[in-house]
């Protein structure tokens, strides 16, 4: 690894410019966002910018309970940013459905089948500190190229 | 040393890209410090508009379909030359460049491209929102060109001459105070900051013009953003602020002008919510063309 890719992969783990999407949530995990950016948790101290756009984003939070609908959103999304992406999950409805699993609407599967996910951030809704924390270490794995992204399009570049 | 080296050294090295852009990035980590600080918040590291550089330029280009790729790539490649060539030509201590008659034309001319570049940029990506952005950012800049040129065109008319270093030399006079107060007037908006941030307003159109735009040539656009801050900052300081003989001093006295001049214009930033377009306008034809005319007739009478 020469001195400019080090200096990238650094700046990956510094820079981490999130997007969320909104994936059928009840808005409880999105309200949990809002705080990060206040006084009290500040999370430009890391770096952290939030970004309207997919395209200028390294980390998707993607929270809420997935429904049919909101899947090829979600796949139109992911598709849209640029690489190399990590994806966090937001709550209990990304991982199992939480309460509305079972549903008639409702994909009662994890997000992991609709896009590879790296970090999941339990609770409904986590705490703020648990999200930043969530944040930070999908920016470690950025950094160290450890995202499921990254290393599936290493494994295409090595096949 | 002849003159194309020299001139480009201007470009490359200082005042270029070489030596502004990590001055850039000073300003802009020092505004948004500065931002976070008035709101309670602790605020960004120092490297970050570093940081946030490197990291766009390790990222992938996402073009999007159906735009021409050619344009797309080539506009922030422009606004970058343009905005460092337009730098090169003020005579900041040290510039190699040799001082042309009739610069500030060249001078004013140049600063225009990187505005023109934003509402192509806008219009090219095919994104609504950037297109919205694109239309704001081509109404406003009819409307904060007004004090601005008029500041440097008065100054030029007080020294008789449209050369940079002229501009400079001229012996200090009620005109430079008034030009001032009216470059100072075109200056919130020329920066895109907050009661005119109508081209970038986040909340209401996603982002600025460059909503398509991503990896390289996102970083070549924030970079431009960067060097325009340092070149209408020290364009301040050389037009308005009295030169002394000693150009080391002189250096310092310019920067410390740049960052003041940059302070005042975030506090403005920070206290202030965003205007329409309407009132945008409205403010720059009646009190900028107020200003305008105040200063042009002070050079007039004498």
């Amino acid at each position: 690894m020469n001195l400019i890719e080090r200096v990238i992969a650094i700046s990956r783990r510094r820079s981490p410019w999130i997007c969320r999407l909104n994936a059928g949530s009840c808005n409880g995990c999105d309200i949990e966002i809002t705080p990060l950016l206040s006084p009290r948790y500040d999370a430009e101290q890391l770096g952290i910018e939030l970004h309207g756009t997919p395209k200028h984003a390294d980390i998707v939070l993607i929270s809420g309970t997935l429904t049919l609908r909101s899947r090829e959103a979600i796949l139109d999304i992911y598709a849209q940013v640029p690489n190399p992406k990590a994806v966090v999950a937001l709550g209990s409805c990304p991982a199992s459905g939480n309460v509305f699993a079972g549903s008639p609407l409702v994909l009662s599967d994890s997000l992991d089948s609709v896009v590879p996910v790296d970090v999941w951030v339990p609770g409904c809704p986590p705490r703020p500190q648990a999200i930043l924390d969530g944040i930070a270490r999908a920016a470690k794995l950025l950094e160290d190229g450890a995202t499921k992204s990254q290393l599936e399009s290493r494994r295409g570049r090595l096949s | 040393m002849n003159a194309v080296w020299s001139y480009l050294v201007a470009f490359a090295v200082w005042p270029g890209l070489l030596l502004a852009a990590p001055l850039g990035w000073l300003e802009l980590w020092f505004m948004r410090k500065l931002v976070a600080r008035l709101q309670g918040r602790q605020g960004p590291p120092f490297f970050q508009p570093f940081f946030d550089f490197m990291k766009l330029l390790g990222k992938e280009t996402v073009i999007p379909r159906g735009v021409n790729r050619g344009i797309f790539l080539a506009l922030p490649v422009v606004s970058v030359a343009a905005v460092t060539a337009a730098l090169a030509i003020v005579p900041l201590p040290g510039n190699p460049a040799p001082s042309l008659p009739g610069d500030v034309v060249l001078l004013l001319y140049l600063m225009e491209v990187p505005i023109l570049c934003e509402v192509l940029a806008g219009y090219v990506s095919r994104s609504i929102y950037g297109q919205v952005a694109a239309m704001r950012e081509a109404l406003l800049s009819l409307a904060y060109n007004l004090p601005f040129l008029v500041a440097i065109i008065a100054m030029a008319q007080e020294a008789g001459s449209f050369q940079m270093s002229a501009l400079q030399a001229a012996p200090y006079g009620i005109v430079h105070l008034l030009a001032a107060v009216t470059f100072l007037l075109a200056l919130p908006a020329r920066m895109k900051l907050n009661p005119f941030s109508i081209a970038n307003a986040e909340h209401e159109i996603v982002a600025d013009s460059h909503i398509e735009y991503s990896g390289p040539p996102l970083a070549l656009f924030k970079l431009s953003h960067a060097v325009e801050l340092v070149l209408l900052t020290e364009l301040f300081a050389v037009v308005f602020i009295p030169a002394t003989p000693w150009p080391l001093v002189n250096l310092l006295v310019y920067l410390a002008a740049g960052v003041a001049v940059l302070g005042g214009v975030t506090l403005l930033a920070t206290a202030t919510a965003r205007l329409r377009l309407t009132q945008a306008f409205r403010f720059y034809w009646v009190w900028g063309g107020l200003a305008s005319a105040v200063t042009m007739a002070a050079t007039l009478v004498r």
